[in-house]
């Protein structure tokens, strides 16, 4: 017991957030008299923010380092553009469209980075006049008018879900499979790390604790599964998002330029005198967001079914919050993919919840206020508590 | 709000009826303060006349700073254990306010001016010149300039402060606190950074001020002053009250001396046999410009060169431009590169940038380890591998096995007192956040490595066991060069000292042939054309 409460408070700052999102649920839970985990509800929630989760991942990197993205909304509405005027207006193919727009959001993240780490014209500024620039450049685009439809093949990778190849009655088994396997793999590599911690006598959790950790984790990713699989089974941008997390997460652990992201964001100078190229980090930190805000506006305008001048209005906003929330500090240095996720999913059930209560959108504006303010406050007073 | 008086009436700074027995202003009883690791203050008592020019000396890190940032309440009452009497009175300040409510006023070493504000405004900034939150710029002006006149200033009261000299903003920040009523007015270091003429000009101005009953405590390295102006002068060591010295009977040179080193230095600095080898780097016509300042030259023609095994001394005046040289040559990370070449093992080698200076064995330890040296929020780990993570790594995967024995090594062979290698370097004392900056660049595998003032800030036991690795990595074959602004550091550790003036190396050295006077002759040696 003594081990848990030490615990908690080590890493309040990583469990604080976890703790926030079960709660959360859990009152909507109540409060909806169980509408919000349905599978239904469940599945929702991750097709409506898949685009801010994607958007938070690319942002927890830019905040690392030190600085902010403002543009993002407009340069995934930009995007959403490009895409359509190519797809409907030229009738190219997806798959190269898709490959363009990508190309393109690099373009952009390369033009805004160049100012930032080369020219040193502060992020804040770049940024804004991004958000500026682009929304404007989407108009143009568009000459202000709606583009719709999408092709069906594109519209897929944003809203449609993974066939059953056992043909299941209630449940959709592949979806199970994937569930179990991710349990296992799960299990297997916490045995790993465990075993490896050990082998260098690094403190890790005792026995019991470790086996609670890891079978209520087990449970989640469970009833997780069951909930998606009683609907139409898993999602494509499910796998996406499982992919980019995975994927960010190793990178910015384990990977050199993770690290030198890390050391740039916590302390330029000292980074710069270890032999970091603290810029070139900078300007490709930027020229990745880029590619995210890309992703963010294809998976939008897919779901949407239509690239419309208004797209991606203040993702900004929803991607920075979700990536303080997550433990982001402003100042640089401190965060992680994982935390801005949940951050992103805090925001994204409270917004579902206050919609299932018929919350107007008025409230729920001023309500996510006062959550990114308060979810600050609680840092910095645990911060100083530590220091 | 109270007022300046007249102008005119002299004893300005005299307030009647505050006189208390035996005429002591300030008590500080059994004062003890301990920060994570160090013990600070260890139970000290420190004691000033009314009137009196009161100095306090000691070595770097020997309290004298955290006492006065004690007294004016930047460390609030709790925080600390002890008394403080002023004026009789009980004192618990918990900001500096409240301190300077009662006339309690500290000038620090790195002034607090606004340097985009005028001096008017920064004289009166936080005490404005105001009627209900309006401000009466006649009065500021007025006020500004009757108090320039007392400190002797020469510019006028709209003038940026960004636009006058470091000697006459100095003046400013006394202006400042004359302002405010002063009774105890504290000044850190206060001529460091001013030339001979703008130090006496200073000197003079405190006398003046005790001659109208003005009390000052003034901390200060530089001795011959402090025997000059100070009545009493009180030595502190290692967080301890040594003694009080006072005027006409035991006020020496020698004596505070011997009380602020006060123990042999044989001791202190670990001997080591000398196993110098053949010349390893050498730098040849080095010459850069100030980054700002155009044609004005931080390093000028500048020939140097150190051995395999030796340990290299570099000594100088703060401005010498002893860090920015070294910065220049460890991958241009200051001013802007003109001339020379930097030669190792007799083949020129490429230092233009950081990573490029590292590749070529070269490594330097910044002097200021918190801005320049560590990431604070990341752990030891991740510190000691930042400037070599490609040895931990397949390709561009870090190996954590590698990586956890790599720090686990360094932590053992440098005794980092740290529950584990995971704990955040900001929980660290400065000895154990120096040791991982060390552990740092020895991990680079450097054969030259540069460390600037590597015992600034920290506590005497981690001095001697930073002294006890230099030695051990000199014996090991590398060249270290030493930057300090301690003597007594250099030639208790180095086999050959440079002394530096204004950008140009003023003498060689080899260690026997050199003491603290004729180093101090050579530092200060405004020679145009030296060696």
């Amino acid at each position: 017991m003594k081990e848990f409460k030490e615990l908690i408070s080590q890493n309040i700052r990583k469990f604080g957030m976890i703790i926030a999102l079960v709660g959360i649920v859990l009152i909507f839970q109540i409060l909806t008299s169980g509408i919000l985990l349905t599978p239904l509800n469940i599945t929702n929630i991750i097709m409506q923010n898949s685009y801010i989760i994607i958007l938070a991942i690319g942002m927890v990197l830019v905040i690392i380092t030190g600085e902010i993205d403002l543009s993002v909304g407009s340069v995934a509405a930009f995007i959403g553009a490009i895409a359509g005027t190519l797809m409907i207006r030229w009738n190219m193919p997806v798959i190269p469209s898709i490959i363009i727009s990508l190309l393109v959001g690099a373009l952009i993240g390369a033009w805004q980075g160049y100012w930032v780490a080369y020219v040193r014209v502060p992020a804040f500024i770049v940024t804004l006049a991004g958000m500026l620039l682009f929304r404007g450049l989407t108009m143009v685009v568009l000459s202000g008018r709606t583009l719709a439809p999408f092709p069906r093949e594109f519209r897929f990778m944003s809203s449609s879900y993974m066939p059953d190849f056992f043909n299941g009655e209630t449940y959709n088994i592949t979806a199970i499979i994937i569930g179990i396997l991710a349990i296992v793999l799960f299990v297997f590599n916490e045995f790993r790390l465990r075993k490896a911690r050990k082998k260098f006598h690094q403190k890790g959790l005792s026995g019991p604790l470790f086996l609670t950790k890891v079978i209520v984790i087990s449970v989640i990713i469970a009833l997780f599964t069951e909930r998606l699989a009683v609907y139409a089974g898993i999602p494509y941008i499910l796998l996406i998002l499982i992919a980019l997390i995975a994927g960010y997460t190793f990178f910015m652990q384990k990977t050199i330029p993770g690290r030198h992201v890390y050391a740039v964001g916590g302390n330029e100078k000292a980074a710069q005198l270890s032999g970091v190229k603290s810029r070139k980090i900078k300007f490709w930190v930027y020229v990745n967001m880029g590619v995210l805000a890309a992703l963010a506006g294809l998976i939008f305008a897919g779901r949407l079914n239509a690239a419309t001048p208004q797209a991606g209005n203040l993702f900004e906003l929803d991607a920075i919050a979700a990536a303080v929330i997550g433990g982001a500090s402003l100042t640089g240095g401190i965060g992680t993919a994982i935390g801005a996720v949940i951050g992103a999913l805090i925001m994204g059930v409270l917004n579902n919840g206050m919609s299932l209560l018929g919350v107007g959108i008025d409230w729920q504006q001023a309500i996510k206020g006062l959550v990114l303010l308060g979810a600050v406050t609680f840092d910095i007073i645990n911060k100083k508590r530590n220091a | 709000m109270m007022k300046e008086g007249e102008g005119t009436k002299p004893l300005l700074f005299f307030k009647k009826g505050v006189l208390t027995l035996n005429n002591i202003i300030l008590e500080m009883k059994s004062i003890t303060k301990e920060f994570p690791g160090v013990k600070a203050l260890d139970n000290v008592n420190f004691k000033v006349e009314k009137g009196e020019i009161h100095s306090l000396v000691g070595e770097n890190g020997a309290g004298k700073s955290t006492l006065m940032k004690i007294l004016s309440g930047v460390h609030p009452y709790g925080t600390y254990r002890g008394d403080i009497l002023f004026e009789g009175e009980n004192c618990m300040f918990q900001e500096i306010n409240q301190s300077e409510a009662k006339g309690i006023v500290i000038i620090h070493q790195e002034l607090a001016l606004i340097p985009e504000l005028s001096v008017a405004e920064n004289v009166f900034l936080g005490n404005e010149r105001a009627k209900k939150g309006i401000i009466n710029w006649e009065e500021t002006t007025i006020e500004t300039d009757k108090l320039i006149n007392k400190v002797g200033m020469r510019v006028n009261s709209s003038e940026l402060v960004q636009h006058i000299g470091v000697g006459q903003q100095q003046l400013v920040e006394i202006a400042k606190a004359l302002s405010k009523q002063v009774k105890l007015l504290i000044l850190d270091e206060p001529t460091a950074a001013l030339n001979e003429a703008e130090s006496e000009n200073l000197l003079q101005l405190l006398q003046e001020f005790k001659k109208n009953g003005l009390t000052s405590i003034l901390i200060s390295h530089k001795l011959k002053e402090v025997i000059k102006v100070s009545d009493h002068v009180t030595v502190l060591r290692d967080g301890q009250t040594i003694e009080t010295l006072t005027k006409g009977e035991d006020l020496e040179e020698d004596r505070i001396i011997r009380s602020m080193v006060g123990r042999s230095l044989s001791n202190l600095y670990p001997s080591r046999q000398p196993k110098i080898g053949d010349v390893l780097l050498e730098v040849k016509d080095w010459t850069v410009d100030h980054p700002q300042i155009p044609g004005k030259k931080i390093a000028n023609k500048i020939n140097f060169y150190v051995k395999k095994g030796e340990v290299l001394g570099l000594a100088g005046l703060m401005g010498a431009g002893r860090t920015e040289l070294m910065m220049s040559i460890f991958g241009q990370s200051y001013g802007k590169f003109q001339s020379g070449k930097v030669m190792k093992d007799g083949k020129e080698i490429n230092v233009s940038t950081v990573d490029k200076a590292i590749e070529n064995g070269l490594a330097y330890v910044s002097e200021n380890r918190k801005e320049y040296g560590l990431v604070l929020d990341d752990t030891i780990r991740e510190n000691v591998t930042l400037a070599n993570l490609k040895e931990v790594a397949d390709g561009l995967t870090i190996n954590q096995r590698k990586e956890v024995s790599v720090v686990e090594d360094y932590r053992e062979k440098l005794r980092i007192k740290a529950p584990s290698i995971e704990q955040k370097v900001i929980n660290l004392s400065g000895g154990n956040q120096q040791k991982v900056v060390l552990g740092k660049w020895m991990f680079t595998d450097p054969d030259v490595l540069i460390l600037d003032e590597p015992t600034r800030g920290i506590d005497v036991g981690a001095k001697n066991e930073i002294y006890k690795i230099i030695n051990r990595l000199a014996e090991s074959g590398k060249s270290i060069i030493v930057i300090s602004s301690e003597l007594p550091e250099l030639l208790g550790t180095c086999d050959r000292i440079y002394t530096l003036n204004n950008g140009k190396i003023t003498a060689d050295f080899a260690v026997d042939d050199a003491n603290q006077e004729k180093l101090m002759t050579y530092m200060t040696d405004d020679r145009s054309e030296a060696k």
